[in-house]
């Protein structure tokens, strides 16, 4: 590990100044430290933002929601109205990590965390995400956990959140502040793909903060879920996953959504999946049909071709979880 | 002789040092408090062959705290005298620290940073630019990284004849992955230099090995080198050898002149410690219309290192499991530019019993027979490969328990039959075997004026209850109760131990530790019936027994006294015994092994391509029983080893530079909780006094053997498909 300084701001002003000299932000730690230790990640400053009064998780006027940033995965999984309204934010969370790092880890570090790429997270392999130019030592190495969707020559390491696949689904924003001020922008927009610069994960400026993300109305009855696939049953990130979220009345799909995990270098919306769905009846013929197309487009590699069968096979099952059939 | 009274043993007592590891206070390698010690960091090759072309330490050196960086452009020269432990393998040479350029693997050691504290050798440590001529490394088998080992070869009968007769033939091969042994605790050690004297606080599972390879790298008598290590956090084998490490601490503290302390960290132990070896394993078998065997071939590949040529028990159970009058085995290993794998939980035996297990499903299926009815047509009445008899063998009553237990004979036999939901449900079978293993042990007991007895020899507590186990044995035979006595281990200093392995401390130690108590026993009631002044005066020494620390007649109890009686009373501060255990020609005379039938249900989610484990269940043949307790704990830990070397466990080489790619507790998979929700396992009431004194042949090992291949066969079953690779993955279900 580098030597580092540490500050604990004692109130959001202080710690976005801090943040604007440079400092990094550090909430509950639980990966940024790790990669302290790796050495991939070598901050000059830590900006403990912890103890700042972004917790909050509550209905937004216009009947969304919004989580602060610094709620914990944890509390956000077990919050009341989460588990009523947006059953597949509390599943995502719930099927992320372990226990005990839910109730360390931070809804904007998990959104912020970096990929799982064990070439990434070892600094003597060549890596374009951990210095621009290197090579990628996974694009002909050890690709079975890569993403199949949103790859570019550059990179093809996944984005490892469940939480950001069932954020994505549900159109979130995340909200933003700066000393020059707030700013929000669509979840999908914030987390880049990775075309030449892979090291340009998401659009965080430097010295901002993230103070919450919020999820937009979404028309009534809304039924949700999240499903994932991974070798062990539980302390693994997924080799692939779906978000579903649909709004079915009078016996058809008004509005569908379905984001995807595990495949794609950023949480992976499948909006032709949605098109299929749209407008259609609920049967088990539809659930195959649209997922038929869930990894149009994907570009397998060596060791994760399979990813792209059961990236269908996911979909249409969680498809039907939370769509029911006749 | 006097029937001694032997309560304690065949007791579920909770482990003696269970209050100390749950409390913190068993220290383990890397905490043990030494004054005025420095931190080793080592350095370890980034390409996994050729030359180490510079080494450039100075923004190590530079950071304030850093003593020395040492590499083979500064080490000493060191004796390396000729060395082989027990554990090491029969043919190569182990590798040495810092003493050529050359690059032999992926993670080797090329350098040691010593520092005041451990994050300024952390961190210097990564500011060491090691600079490489470096070459594309053999790491698979299809290509070595020389020329093939000398393969070892057995033969009985007529094989081809055979194989052209058979009924029905059969022929797989079956794959098995790469696996580290990921103990909790890491590998660890302090070394301490007092002039040409050297003290190591290690993580070992025999303290003699550690103290043999130093005394022999730095051409130093043993008996100048102390070695301790009471209590380890799981080592499953790998702590078997002393690997580089352990040499690299002590150097590191000569050169500096302090104790120097050496964690490896997680990753390094993927490459600063052995593995189970990828292993190929095809066998060809021949049976007849009844089901019977008449043949089988084994071919075996393994991966060994450049450097030494590992081997394991891979050979045994194709002589022995079943009756089978023709048998060829054929056993190499491929070296490659990788460090040296090593025994790891039922070494050679969980992985052969996983191609031969299979292959009987595979038989029994093809005769449209009962697994288990295959099984047992071929059991053999004496052992097939040497002819003498077995000292016990209750395989049948195995299974016998196994299927009443799970309700096998309610199974239909039909793959893909069984269906809850998305779950297709299957049930197989295995058996497991694992030879018992004995040899030589001492002891030392002695006895205290206030009634309380310590009881030493040097070996090891990895995790199955050395300490508890032994201290039953010692009570039962010295007539104390269990809080009187304490079981000493692992040091140097003490009564020489085989190794802390291969299933074989409780019959070796064991059997020492009851001679020594016995010893000491007889020699307090030698004394009391030889005193005028004691109540026993004048009795026979054999009708006098010992319990709860009183010498009394057995048929008149009232006459006798205490332990402590007899020492105040003869004015002795203590009374001291020494013995041990050899093993005789019964292990010549005798086919003596472990058995176990192991039956799992798996659930396969087809489409998705996952394989859940409902349950396991073993039934083991393991002779006699010291605590059920602890035996229970570890078949639950062996069967969830063999959960995880069946579905998850692989460790995932780079061809490309011999990189470990998931040299990681996240990457790198072992069975979580829930992934093994319903484990569970019995031993049948046993006692085999003709494999060795205290009656029992080991479990240790047993409790992997037959678990992967058991769950393999119920994938089968599940699904109507064979899966002939482990870890078994979604990819392959697909
Ligand atoms: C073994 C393991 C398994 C895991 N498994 C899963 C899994 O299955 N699924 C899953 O989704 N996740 C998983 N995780 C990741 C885990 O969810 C994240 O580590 C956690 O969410 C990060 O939150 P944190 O508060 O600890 O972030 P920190 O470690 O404190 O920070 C992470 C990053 O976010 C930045 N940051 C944090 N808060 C803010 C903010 N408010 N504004 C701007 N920047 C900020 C930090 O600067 C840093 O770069 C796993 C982690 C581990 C270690
Ligand atoms: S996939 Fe991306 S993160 Fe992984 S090695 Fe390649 S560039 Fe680095």
């Amino acid at each position: 590990m580098y030597p580092f300084a540490y500050t604990k701001p004692a109130d959001t002003r202080a710690a976005l100044t801090a943040g604007a000299r440079g400092g990094r932000y550090i909430a509950g730690g639980t990966t940024l430290v790790d990669l302290m230790r790796e050495t991939v990640e070598r901050p000059g400053t830590l900006v403990d933002i912890s103890d700042l009064p972004l917790r909050d998780v509550r209905a937004t006027a216009r009947g969304g929601l919004r989580i602060g940033a610094l709620a914990r995965m944890s509390d956000v999984a077990a919050h009341p109205r989460v588990r009523r309204a947006y059953p597949v934010v509390s599943q995502a969370l719930e099927l992320s990590a372990s226990a005990q790092l839910r109730n360390m880890a931070s809804i904007g570090g998990n959104i912020m965390q970096r990929t799982r790429c064990t070439y990434f997270r070892d600094v003597t392999a060549a890596c374009n995400k951990r210095q621009r130019g290197s090579g990628c030592a996974a694009l002909e190495g050890y690709n079975r956990a890569h993403a199949i969707l949103g790859t570019s020559d550059a990179c093809v390491a996944t984005h490892p959140s469940d939480l950001a696949v069932a954020l994505v689904a549900l159109d979130a924003t995340v909200h933003l502040l700066s000393a020059d001020g707030e700013r929000s922008l669509p979840l999908t927009e914030f987390l880049l793909r990775p075309g030449d610069t892979p090291d340009r994960e998401h659009d965080l400026r430097p010295g901002e903060l993230i103070t919450a993300v919020e999820i937009p109305p979404h028309p009534q009855p809304v039924r949700s879920g999240y499903l994932k696939v991974r070798d062990r049953q539980s302390y693994e990130f997924a080799l692939t996953s779906a978000a579903v979220v649909l709004n079915i009345a009078g016996g058809v799909i008004r509005d569908a959504r379905v984001a995807a995990g595990g495949v794609g270098t950023v949480p992976w919306r499948l909006t032709a999946v949605e098109r299929r769905l749209t407008g259609a009846r609920p049967s088990d013929r539809l659930w195959t049909e649209a997922a038929a197309v869930a990894a149009d487009g994907a570009r397998p590699l060596r060791h994760n071709g399979f990813k792209a069968e059961l990236l269908k096979r996911t979909v249409e099952r969680q498809l039907r979880t939370v769509g029911g059939t006749r | 002789m006097t029937q001694q009274a032997r309560p304690a043993a065949g007791t579920p007592l909770s482990r003696v040092d269970g209050r100390l590891k749950v409390t913190g206070r068993a220290a383990y390698a890397a905490e043990h408090d030494v004054r005025g010690v420095v931190h080793g960091v080592i350095v370890t090759s980034t390409v996994g062959r050729g030359r180490i072309t510079g080494v450039d330490t100075r923004d190590a050196v530079a950071q304030r705290g850093v003593l020395k960086v040492i590499s083979h452009l500064n080490a000493p020269k060191l004796p390396y005298r000729p060395f082989r432990g027990v554990p090491d393998p029969a043919r190569g040479e182990r590798l040495r620290i810092f003493q050529d350029d050359r690059v032999r693997f992926f993670g080797q050691p090329v350098a040691v940073v010593v520092a005041e504290t451990l994050e300024i050798a952390q961190h210097a440590a990564s500011l060491v630019k090691v600079a490489y001529d470096g070459e594309r490394p053999a790491i698979d088998m299809s290509s070595p990284a020389g020329n093939p080992n000398q393969p070892e070869n057995y033969q009985r009968g007529n094989v081809d004849q055979a194989l052209e007769r058979a009924h029905t033939r059969l022929a797989q091969t079956y794959r098995l992955q790469r696996e580290h042994h990921n103990p909790m605790e890491p590998h660890a050690t302090i070394a301490r230099w007092d002039g040409d004297r050297l003290t190591v606080w290690d993580k070992t599972q025999i303290v003699l090995n550690t103290r043999g390879d130093l005394a022999t790298v730095f051409g130093i008598p043993e008996e100048s080198v102390r070695v301790i290590s009471p209590f380890v956090g799981g080592a499953f084998g790998s702590a078997l050898r002393a690997w580089p490490h352990v040499a690299i601490a002590a150097l590191a503290a000569r050169e500096v002149r302090r104790p120097v302390k050496v964690v490896l960290t997680r990753k390094q132990m993927y490459t600063g410690t052995g593995f189970r070896p990828v292993t190929e394993y095809k066998l060809t078998l021949g049976a007849d219309q009844r089901g019977r065997l008449t043949t089988a071939v084994h071919d075996i590949r393994a991966e060994t290192s450049a450097y030494e040529d590992y081997r394991e028990a891979l050979m045994v159970q194709g002589q022995m499991v079943y009756a089978t009058p023709n048998v060829r085995q054929t056993y190499r290993s491929i070296p490659l530019d990788i460090n040296t794998p090593t025994y790891m939980r039922g070494p050679g035996a969980a992985t052969a019993a996983y191609a031969i297990e299979c292959a009987m499903d595979e038989l029994a299926y093809e005769l449209g027979m009962d697994p288990i009815e295959l099984r047992l047509r071929n059991e053999p009445d004496r052992d097939p490969g040497t002819g003498v008899p077995f000292s016990t063998r209750r395989l049948r009553e195995c299974f016998r328990v196994g299927s009443r237990t799970v309700g096998w004979d309610e199974r239909d036999p039909k793959p893909r039959s069984a269906r809850d939901g998305n779950w297709l449900i299957g049930t197989g079978v295995a058996v497991a075997t694992y030879h018992t293993q004995r040899a030589p042990a001492q002891a030392l007991a002695r006895l205290d004026a206030d009634g309380t007895a310590i009881v030493q020899c040097g070996t090891s507590d990895m995790g199955p209850g050395t300490y508890t186990s032994m201290t039953q044995v010692a009570a039962d035979a010295l007539g104390l109760p269990v809080p009187r006595v304490r079981f000493q281990l692992g040091d140097s200093a003490m009564p020489p131990s085989p190794p802390h392995g291969g299933s074989m401390t409780m019959a070796s130690v064991g059997s020492a530790v009851q001679d020594t108590c016995d010893k000491l026993r007889r020699e307090a009631i030698r004394l009391a019936v030889q005193d005028s002044g004691s109540p026993l005066h004048g009795a026979s020494a054999d009708d006098v027994v010992v319990q709860n620390g009183r010498l009394q007649l057995r048929d008149d109890p009232e006459r006798g006294e205490t332990y402590r009686q007899l020492l105040a009373r003869t004015n002795r501060p203590h009374l001291e015994a020494r013995g041990g255990y050899t093993p005789g020609d019964e292990v010549e005379r005798f086919s003596t092994h472990a058995y176990g039938a192991v039956f799992a249900q798996v659930a396969v989610d087809e489409r998705l391509g996952l394989v859940r484990i409902r349950r396991v269940f073993g039934v083991y043949d393991a002779g006699r029983i010291i605590n059920p307790k602890l035996a229970e704990s570890q078949a639950i830990g062996g069967i969830v080893g063999g959960i995880g070397m069946a579905l998850l466990e692989h460790t995932v080489t780079d061809p490309r530079d011999g990189r470990i790619v998931n040299a990681n507790m996240a990457d790198y998979l072992v069975p979580v909780n829930a992934d093994v929700p319903d484990v569970n396992a019995v031993y049948l009431n046993g006692d085999d006094r003709t494999a060795d004194p205290i009656g029992v042949k080991g479990l240790g090992e047993v409790v992997i053997v037959g678990v992967a291949p058991a769950i393999a066969n119920a994938v089968f079953h599940a699904t109507g498909r064979r899966v002939r690779e482990l870890p078994i993955t979604a990819e392959a279900l697909l």
